[in-house]
Formats: structure tokens, C-alpha cells, sequence
């Protein structure tokens, strides 16, 4: 028998699992997942928790309701990978060996990487929202809050979800007006980028929602360190900004199952090539997900656009043809602006976020760069598709390729 | 893109004054445009300068991560030598293109 191994069984390991169960003969090819975890987590959902909009069990499913059947599953943590040997050891010395690798561990929040930041203040005035636990600890936390300086920080780039932190502050815009505080808060925007976004009109479009909703942006802000006696933070450069509240989005990292295998770079991502999915030194490992460093959004969409990439991939390897897909780092993100409203941008490595139609030209239903109710329908939408299709490795009604028509130049 | 003249030799730069050829590049045009972004090159700025032109020419991403990690500087020095906007100077004097950040 010959043996594929998916390490890390979250948004992008399960789909895998379905996709190759489909494909390969089960005669022929064991298919085993390993996960630490037996429950799964709608993490786009952690956003709306801090707002009362869900709750933990809005969000949680066992993992074990979206394997496909013929599929071997490990509930254990990996303790590394010998590339090399093409084996895997799991904590307590379970040794796994497999024909193909597909690393597909996601990324982990490392508030230990900024000094102060896991401190006396950690989840009594400085939160994450990235976590359930860190999700709901901030949910109680406003039902109570008198107001004062919202501070909103992202620590370091790269980081998943890059439009979450700005649907943090347009909720939190809604969320204190609807509770007739808002004059009492002060919302401030701190990001190490030099603007709300990274390309040129989303940035605009994005920049101008945050004036009208008198959201204060600090761009170019480096965190050095947070000093937890005088409640502020402190950027490299010197600059300090003061919150009564800290709701932080700390260094994104890999696992450290990757340093341990010695398959990352200095953030723990595997080095892969962006458009065939292949790790760059070895053939027979390939990387989906958050774990890569493929230069895109690190989203449950583009997980899913490069699934379809990697399955048609993995079948070639398999059938020792020459790659036939290529991924073109394809991203689509919903974007909540608070009071029912939503926007949408699509993307891809070489084509910014374009206004538009999407995904029917001219037809819509979605508005890309426009702010819509239609847009928040999709938004929500997107938690069905992602329990229902999605994991499940279905068609989803969305070409994983991005497209141009319906947008505007 | 446009020429400009730098420490008396025309150079190639992109409209945020870049330069786009970095085989064009020497230690006196380096000097010429930190001069502009006011910065005064020591030892240590060209032992930094030569480390991220090796990690460009060689694809690597550059952020204020890896150069506190480079063994030259650490982050509060790296803001101290080019201050301000410390990646953006450093890769202008240096003669790379600019970081882009992806997210
Ligand atoms: C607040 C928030 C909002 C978001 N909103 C959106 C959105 O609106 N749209 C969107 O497209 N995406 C969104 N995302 C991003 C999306 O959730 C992720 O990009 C996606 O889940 C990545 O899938 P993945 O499989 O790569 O990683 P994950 O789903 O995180 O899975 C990784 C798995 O690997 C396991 N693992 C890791 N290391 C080990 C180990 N050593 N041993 C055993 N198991 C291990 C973990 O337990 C985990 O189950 C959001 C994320 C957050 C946090």
C-alpha cells in the first residue's frame, strides 16, 4: 500500500482528505490525518464574538464530522518531520511513514514575541480576538466596559485574515454607538503598514471607511514593547500610543513542529513554491494553507482556491506527469463594516483589489469595493458554505482562478 | 521611471526614487542618497547595506525581523541609524526596490 500523510487537519488538511479519498483508489492508497485537536473551529466566526453576535457554540464542530470515510485519523501531536527519512514522528514516538506529505498546520498567535504583551495585563485590559479563548475573555470584558482608548494593533505582517483587525473596528464603531457610548470611546487603528491596506484602492476605499466612522489610523507603527504600568504601546521608533483597552493581533507564526523539522523560515512558514504548492526542497512534500509562506493572504479562501490547485497537482505527481495547474494566489474576503453592511475585494499575486461585480459581470450579487447589505449576507452565507461545501471538498460556485470580467480598470 | 543624477552619475530610479538597476549602484551614490534622507553613512550602515543587497539578490524578503536577526544591529539600532522609516531608507540608500508587504 502506498501512503499519503496530511498533517494538521483544520480548514485546508480536511478538504485535502476529501479531495484525495475521491481520487486515489482505496486499494491501492492509505490516506491517514493527524490533528492535536478533536474539536473544530470556524475561526472567521471569532470576530463576531466579542460583539454578542456569536457565541462559542456557533462556532465549534467535532473534526470528525468532515472526514470522509477510508480515512485514518490520529488524534496526537506531531513532534516532527524527517524529510529525509519521508517520516513523521508523533509525541509519545509513533513513527508514520508516507509516500507523499501534505503539511497543512496553519498558523498559531505568538503574543510571547512582543515584549509586555503576555503580561500582568493579558486578558484583563489586553486581548486577542484570534482565539476562542481570547474571543470570548474580550466578550465579557465589553459588556462591561466603561470606554476610554480602544487601541487596535496588528504586532507584525504576516498575519491570517488581513482584513479581520479592520472589521474589528467597524463592528466596535457599531457595536459602542448601538450602546450609546460611542462618544465615551475612542477607536484607534495601529498597523505596520503605511496605510488601512497594502494595495493602492483598497487602501483608499478602506482609509475613507475609516475616516467616516472617526476611526484614528496610526500607520508605519513597528510595537517594540507594551509597558503594562503606564497602559501604552511603544514602536521602535519611539512613538507611544495609551489604551485603556488593548486588542492585539500578535506575531503570526508556524509551528514549531516546523522549526523542530528545520522546514521553515524565521516565522516558521515552509518555503513552497507559489504556484505549484511543491515545498521547494523536497518532491514529495507539498504545503496548503496558513503553514506556507506563498505570497498571499493567509485565508480560509485562498486555502480553499489552492485546494483544487493542489489536488490536480498531487495527481500528477502521483502519476509522474509534469504539473498541469498553477496557482495564481487567489483571495476573496468578505468584509463586515458594521450595521448590516459588508464589502468585498478579490485578488490574485499580480492584480490588486479591483471595484466591480462579482462573481457574475455586471450582475453581481456581490459589490466588490462597495459597501452593501448584499455584501453581509455573503459574509454570513460563507459560514454554511464552510461547514456544508467547503471542508467537505465540493465544488463551490466560485472558480479557483480569479477572474476579470465585471471588473472595473 | 526617470534619471537622476547622483553623486554625478546618472542613475535609473522609479517615480519613488528608487533605483530600478542595481548594478548601477556604488558606496558614493549610496552616500548621495543618504545625504538626501539625511543619514550619515558609517561603517556599520554599509557592513548592514552589503547584508541586504546579498539577502535581495538572493530573493529573500526583508523585514525589521530578519535585520534585527542579521547579527549586525537589532531593531532599536536598526531605527536609530536610518531614523523614521528605517526599511524604507535602508533599501533606498542600499539601492534595492522598496519592501512590499504581503498580507
Ligand atoms: C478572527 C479570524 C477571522 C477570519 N476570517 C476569515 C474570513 O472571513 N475569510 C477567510 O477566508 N478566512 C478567514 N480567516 C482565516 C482562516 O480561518 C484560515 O486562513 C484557515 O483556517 C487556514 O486553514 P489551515 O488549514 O491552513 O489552518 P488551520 O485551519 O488553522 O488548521 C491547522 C491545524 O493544524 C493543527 N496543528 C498545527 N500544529 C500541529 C501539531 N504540531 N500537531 C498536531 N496538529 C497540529 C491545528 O490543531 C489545526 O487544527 C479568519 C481567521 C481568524 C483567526
Amino acid at each position: 500500500m502506498k501512503k499519503l500523510l496530511i498533517l494538521g487537519a483544520g480548514t485546508a488538511g480536511t478538504m485535502m482528505a476529501n479531495k484525495m479519498r475521491n481520487n486515489l483508489e482505496r486499494d491501492e492508497w492509505d490516506i491517514t490525518i493527524v490533528d492535536q485537536y478533536k474539536t473544530h473551529y470556524y475561526q472567521p466566526g471569532f470576530l463576531f464574538i466579542p460583539f454578542g453576535m456569536y457565541t462559542k457554540k456557533d462556532v465549534i464542530k467535532p473534526k470528525s464530522d468532515f472526514f470522509p470515510v477510508g480515512v485514518n485519523v490520529i488524534f496526537s501531536k506531531i513532534d516532527k518531520i524527517l524529510p529525509k527519512e519521508n517520516q513523521v514522528l508523533l509525541d509519545g514516538g509513533t513513527v508514520l511513514k508516507y509516500d507523499y506529505l501534505i503539511i497543512a498546520t496553519g498558523t498559531r498567535t505568538a503574543p510571547e514575541e512582543v515584549d509586555g504583551l503576555k503580561d500582568k495585563l493579558w486578558y484583563k485590559d489586553i486581548f486577542d480576538f484570534y482565539t476562542i479563548e481570547g474571543a470570548t475573555a474580550l466578550a465579557s470584558y465589553f459588556k462591561t466596559w466603561k470606554g476610554g482608548n480602544l487601541v487596535v494593533n496588528i504586532a507584525e505582517l504576516p498575519y491570517k485574515c488581513p482584513v479581520a483587525p479592520l472589521e474589528f473596528v467597524f463592528f466596535a464603531d457599531a457595536f459602542f454607538t448601538e450602546r450609546g457610548m460611542r462618544d465615551k470611546v475612542k477607536i484607534i487603528y495601529v498597523t505596520p503598514m503605511s496605510g488601512a491596506f497594502t494595495k493602492p484602492r483598497a487602501t483608499k476605499m478602506l482609509g475613507d471607511l475609516l475616516d467616516q466612522k472617526n476611526i484614528e489610523i496610526i500607520p508605519d507603527f513597528n510595537i517594540m514593547e507594551v509597558n503594562n504600568d503606564e497602559k501604552k504601546i511603544v514602536d521602535y521608533g519611539g512613538t507611544e500610543v495609551p489604551f485603556d483597552c488593548l486588542v492585539s493581533i500578535p506575531t503570526n507564526m508556524g509551528d514549531d513542529m516546523i522549526a523542530r523539522s528545520g522546514l521553515g523560515d524565521d516565522m516558521n512558514f515552509v518555503p513552497t513554491d507559489k504556484h505549484t504548492l511543491q515545498q521547494k526542497d523536497y518532491e514529495n512534500i507539498f504545503v496548503i494553507g496558513d503553514a506556507s509562506n506563498i505570497p498571499t493572504s493567509k485565508a480560509g479562501s485562498v486555502a480553499h482556491f489552492s485546494s483544487e490547485i493542489l489536488e490536480e497537482n498531487l495527481m500528477c505527481a502521483i502519476e509522474g506527469r509534469p504539473f498541469t495547474a498553477s496557482f495564481d494566489g487567489h483571495a476573496n474576503c468578505y468584509i463586515e463594516t458594521g450595521y448590516g453592511k459588508g464589502t468585498l475585494i478579490d485578488f490574485n499575486y499580480d492584480t490588486e483589489p479591483l471595484p466591480g461585480s462579482f462573481p457574475f459581470p455586471g450582475v453581481g450579487p456581490f459589490g466588490l469595493l462597495k459597501v452593501s447589505r448584499m455584501n453581509h449576507y455573503g459574509k454570513l452565507l460563507f459560514r454554511w458554505m464552510y461547514w456544508h461545501i467547503l471542508l467537505k471538498g465540493k465544488e463551490m460556485p466560485i472558480d479557483s482562478e480569479m477572474q476579470m470580467a465585471g471588473k472595473k480598470l | 521611471m526617470a534619471i537622476k543624477t547622483i553623486a554625478g552619475v546618472n542613475v535609473d530610479v522609479n517615480e519613488e526614487g528608487y533605483m530600478t538597476d542595481a548594478s548601477q549602484w556604488n558606496k558614493e551614490i549610496a552616500a548621495g542618497i543618504a545625504a538626501e534622507e539625511g543619514v550619515e553613512l558609517t561603517d556599520q550602515h554599509f557592513e548592514l547595506i552589503d547584508w541586504i543587497r546579498n539577502k535581495v539578490a538572493v530573493g529573500d524578503s526583508l523585514t525589521i525581523r530578519a535585520i534585527g536577526k542579521s547579527g549586525i544591529v537589532d531593531a532599536k539600532q536598526f531605527y536609530k541609524m536610518f531614523p523614521g522609516a528605517p526599511l524604507k531608507k535602508a533599501t533606498k540608500i542600499a539601492g534595492v526596490p522598496k519592501p512590499t508587504s504581503c498580507i
